[in-house]
């Protein structure tokens, strides 16, 4: 520890601190642009400047480091002439136009021109025009306003994993610039906006729509990934106009995924529904909401009465809230029906475990392990944040390694890998396993059949990787979840766990997969393998939200009603009988259970919209409508109080509740490799356009290995015709080379491949 | 897009860093590139960084940051004349301009036969040998005199 002084206050910092830290740790600000808390140290903006005893000129707080005994003055004269000179300099070349510049108003550069900037400019020669950048849908560009913190350019490489910007150019000619022709297509990629401390970079969708100060900021959740990411939502006329991350170092730290930021777009999409909805005689006619709820109500009766209560079925996504969840469940419990499912991409119902599936520790824990092994992950897609924490933690020693049917690049480096069939993850733990058991000299656990089963070098490393660590995890992702071998595959995984003394993990593949199970509102299984008579959907679209979307959407246009809880007019025209226009999550107040067991709540940022009502609402006034018992709720509170009651963390459990027989299995034969692509895993991202317009929103290709290609003789860039069960989908050609032989990429749950069945099974690929 | 040679000259350079440093080859493996391709076009920077296994832009930020490397074409032979203050009184400039009127191009210019570059270039260090002359970053000629300049032009075909 050493002992300074800054503006006269004495404090002790630890060693290796800098002016910087030392400053901000007492809440002395210094002046800055560059400098970043979780970026690297550039000192290129000089704003920082600042008088250090004994030192013959001002020194940049955010690059000195601090020594025993050292005096600070931050704003002294000689600090505060430094500081001013660089304003000036800064202000020759950028533009003094800030009315008509987007930043305006949260400017970092505009705020501190008040306190350190001239009245007038004393410059009069030309100011410098730098020609902007398609950096596409997501960033928009007023390149002459750029100061060349080099916020953004450290952001790409250091956070995002990959430097897509750069800034080429000496001098006065740098500009900052993606390589040429090239879009920033990282799926983080919206963080640039806020790290932009000018008006240079700035949102593409919200561009020029508001004024910051005309805008309310609410707090609230992001409904995507397992994360929770906290939000900031920014509100004007009852309408959504922006999100922006609020800061949480447990959760989100101070990022956002490019989805939880421009999601948004959806909320004010033509598409919302404002009225309740009744199909008569085919035709959709407008209903008000006390007629349309009773023609539920008695419908669902109706059927119960007629077929009993195994021929209803509710359906929702693990994107819905606790509150609405639990309604669903005590509604449908009401009618003496247990069939209600969230896991629709599940294909494997099998796993039964003593409590909710979590990630089994917390987010940060993870992140600071000493070894983490990915099973079944394409995780930048999948959990973008929690990729770029594993990314950090890289950095600081921890050793990351897959198991995986595909080699996409984490943009960071791997002790180990091993790339398996997608029908065979398996198999590929199982390999772990024999390397474990193998370097340690023990049995392998009883239920785990090893025989077979051949430890490779890939295998080896990641046991490596294991040996003599202490905090180490094993997480599941989407792919594995999604795996038609699931319980088994996370019985291979729980042994794994167990020999090496690893936390066993979940990523909960969407905001509230925790608390969907917490309620109780899983457990059904495939509720349309078995075609049920009716169907209550909860903002569910058949097509892209079922693993099977084939299979669903035939059982729903067999049933005799099919009731759809809907934001969106398109999710349900085509098979509802009535739509009940609920709301989003910005529109209602609710509660998600993130990946570590966090319960968080939040109120509605915007009112519902024309005559939508919260699902929960909904709900409530359905069972009173049924007569059913405890459905008096006078608020969402309440509903949650009773849903989430007791003691949360003794309800997640990852321990398997019966023993799980794991065998390898040969596999042969040309195999799909099906995941939901990032855009189109929920239906907010689905509808936002500008996520749409991205690189990972394009239309999805057909991908397989150079060798598998050739024997299915397709070229890349031709196109490929799929057949799989009854449908088929045609795709253009895409080579991957990180696959296994006889593995073709056929993304899922997208429009163009929504007739495809299963995402992992054999398909026939032929060229179209 | 660069023959073995050369790719095996950018292997050479790179088991000069440690194999996690690969980027510090940068410059040099540009180097190499131009000397094959003459001039650096952005497929050829593209190329380069993937063959380090850089991100492009990271390889641009080099070939922009440094005047030797060329993101035009060149002439088959690029004379590179400095006409900073000591050349200049010594010679420079009138080797420059002798250049100029020999070759009928101004500064920056290629002769209609793709023959020559002419560039004017910032100090060689090289001052006691003025007037200097740079051919293709290479060959430095000094004394340019008007006869040592038809002499070398004779030479370059």
């Amino acid at each position: 520890m050493l002992e300074i002084e800054i503006d006269g206050k004495k404090l002790t910092v630890p060693g290796g601190s800098t002016v910087m830290d030392a400053a901000n740790s007492v809440g002395v600000h210094i002046p800055h642009f560059c400098y970043h808390k979780k970026l690297s140290i550039a000192a290129n903006c000089r704003m920082c400047l600042v008088q250090v005893e004994k030192a013959p000129k001002p020194l940049p707080a955010c690059a000195t480091p601090v020594t025993d005994g050292m005096k600070v003055y931050t704003h002294s004269d000689m600090a505060v002439k430094a500081q001013k000179g660089v304003m000036e300099f800064l202000l020759i070349n950028h533009p003094l136009d800030c009315p008509i510049c987007d930043q305006g108003g949260e400017c970092q550069l505009q705020d501190l021109a008040v306190g350190y900037g001239q009245s007038s400019s004393r410059y009069e020669e030309e100011k410098r025009v730098v020609p902007n950048k398609n950096l596409g849908p997501l960033i928009s560009t007023d390149m002459t306003r750029c100061i060349h913190c080099s916020r953004c350019v450290r952001f790409t490489e250091e956070i995002a994993g990959y430097q897509e910007l750069g800034m080429p150019g000496r001098g006065e000619h740098t500009e900052v610039m993606s390589f040429i022709g090239k879009t920033v297509n990282s799926e983080i990629s919206g963080n640039v906006i806020d790290l932009c401390p000018v008006g240079a970079l700035t949102s593409k969708p919200f561009r020029y729509s508001a004024r910051t100060w005309e805008l309310s900021r609410r707090k609230s959740v992001s409904p995507h990934d397992g994360l929770g990411a906290n939000l900031v939502v920014q509100v004007k006329d009852h309408r959504v106009k922006r999100v922006l991350p609020l800061e949480n170092e447990a959760i989100n730290e101070c990022w956002l995924a490019d989805r939880d930021r421009f999601s948004y777009e959806a909320l004010n999409s033509e598409e919302r529904l404002t009225k309740p909805l009744i199909k008569q005689g085919g035709v959709w006619q407008e209903a008000d909401w006390q007629s349309a709820l009773e023609y539920v109500a008695n419908g669902l009766k109706d059927i119960v009465d007629a077929h009993g209560a195994g021929s209803i079925a509710g359906v929702a996504t693990e994107h819905a809230t606790v509150e609405e969840l639990y309604l669903l469940k005590q509604l449908f419990a009401g009618l003496g029906s247990h069939n209600v499912e969230t896991r629709l991409r599940a294909a494997d119902h099998g796993l039964k475990t003593a409590g909710a599936t979590w990630l089994g520790q917390s987010i940060v824990d993870v992140a600071t392990a000493e070894a983490v092994l990915v099973i079944g992950s394409t995780l930048r897609k999948e959990q973008p944040l929690l990729a770029q924490r594993l990314r950090q933690g890289v950095k600081k020693g921890l050793k990351l390694s897959v198991v995986n049917p595909h080699a996409d690049d984490l943009l960071t480096a791997l002790a180990g890998q091993v790339v398996v069939r997608p029908d065979q993850l398996v198999e590929g733990v199982l390999a772990v396993v024999k390397a474990v058991v193998d370097a340690k000299g023990v049995a392998a656990p009883a239920q785990i059949d090893l025989s077979g089963v051949e430890a490779d070098d890939a295998a080896r490393a990641i046991a490596a990787s294991f040996a003599d660590k202490e905090k180490t995890a094993i997480v599941l992702g989407n792919v594995a979840q999604q795996n038609p071998r699931y319980a088994e595959l996370y019985a291979a995984a729980a042994a794994l766990a167990e020999l090496t003394g690893a936390k066993l993990g979940v990523l909960g593949a969407a905001a509230n997969s925790v608390g969907a199970q917490l309620v109780g509102a899983t457990g059904a299984g495939n509720v349309f393998a078995e075609p049920k008579k009716a169907y209550v959907l909860l903002n569910t679209e058949v097509e892209f939200d079922v693993g099977d979307s084939l299979q669903a959407l035939r059982a729903v246009q067999g049933a005799a009603m099919v009731v759809a809880l809907s934001s969106f007019g398109s999710c349900a025209l085509e098979h509802a009988d009535v739509i009940l226009p609920v709301s989003p999550f910005s529109e209602t107040s609710g509660t998600f259970v993130n990946m570590e067991g966090k319960a968080q709540s939040f109120n509605g940022v915007v009112r519902p919209l024309g005559e939508t009502r919260p699902a929960w609402k909904v709900f409530r006034v359905l069972g009173n409508l049924l007569g059913l018992e405890n459905f008096n709720f006078n608020s969402s509170e309440e509903v949650r109080d009773i849903a989430l009651a007791g003691d949360l963390a003794a309800k997640l459990s990852n321990a398997l509740a019966a023993p799980v027989a794991v065998k390898a299995q040969a596999a042969s034969g040309v195999v799909r490799l099906g995941e939901v692509p990032i855009y189109q895993a929920d239906l907010l991202t689905r509808r936002a356009p500008s996520l749409q317009a991205t690189v990972d929103g394009a239309a999805p290709q057909l991908k397989a290995n150079a060798a598998t290609l050739a024997r299915l003789g397709l070229s890349i860039g031709g196109q490929a015709l799929v057949k799989q069960g009854q449908g088929d989908a045609q795709l253009a050609v895409e080579l991957d080379n990180g696959l296994a032989d006889d593995v073709v990429r056929v993304p899922a749950n997208h429009p163009l491949t929504r007739a495809l069945g299963a995402f992992v099974g054999p398909v026939d690929v032929t060229q179209a | 897009m660069l023959t073995p040679e050369s790719l095996a000259q950018i292997d050479r350079e790179l088991t000069k860093y440690p194999a996690d440093q690969r980027r510090s080859a940068t410059m040099s493996a540009l180097r190499i590139a131009q000397v094959e391709h003459r001039w650096l076009s952005n497929e050829l920077i593209e190329f380069v960084a993937n063959y380090i296994g850089i991100p492009p832009v990271a390889a641009y930020e080099v070939a922009t940051f440094y005047n030797m490397f060329d993101r035009k074409p060149v002439g088959r032979h690029k004379l590179t004349v400095c006409t900073n203050l000591p050349c200049a009184l010594s010679g420079g400039a009138d080797a420059g301009k002798y250049l100029q009127q020999k070759l009928g191009i101004g500064y920056g210019e290629t002769t209609a036969d793709g023959r020559f570059t002419l560039m004017e270039g910032e100090c060689m260090g090289a001052c006691g040998y003025a007037p200097v002359m740079l051919v293709n970053n290479h060959s430095m000629c000094n004394h340019m005199t008007p006869e040592a300049i038809d002499k070398k032009l004779a030479e370059l075909e």
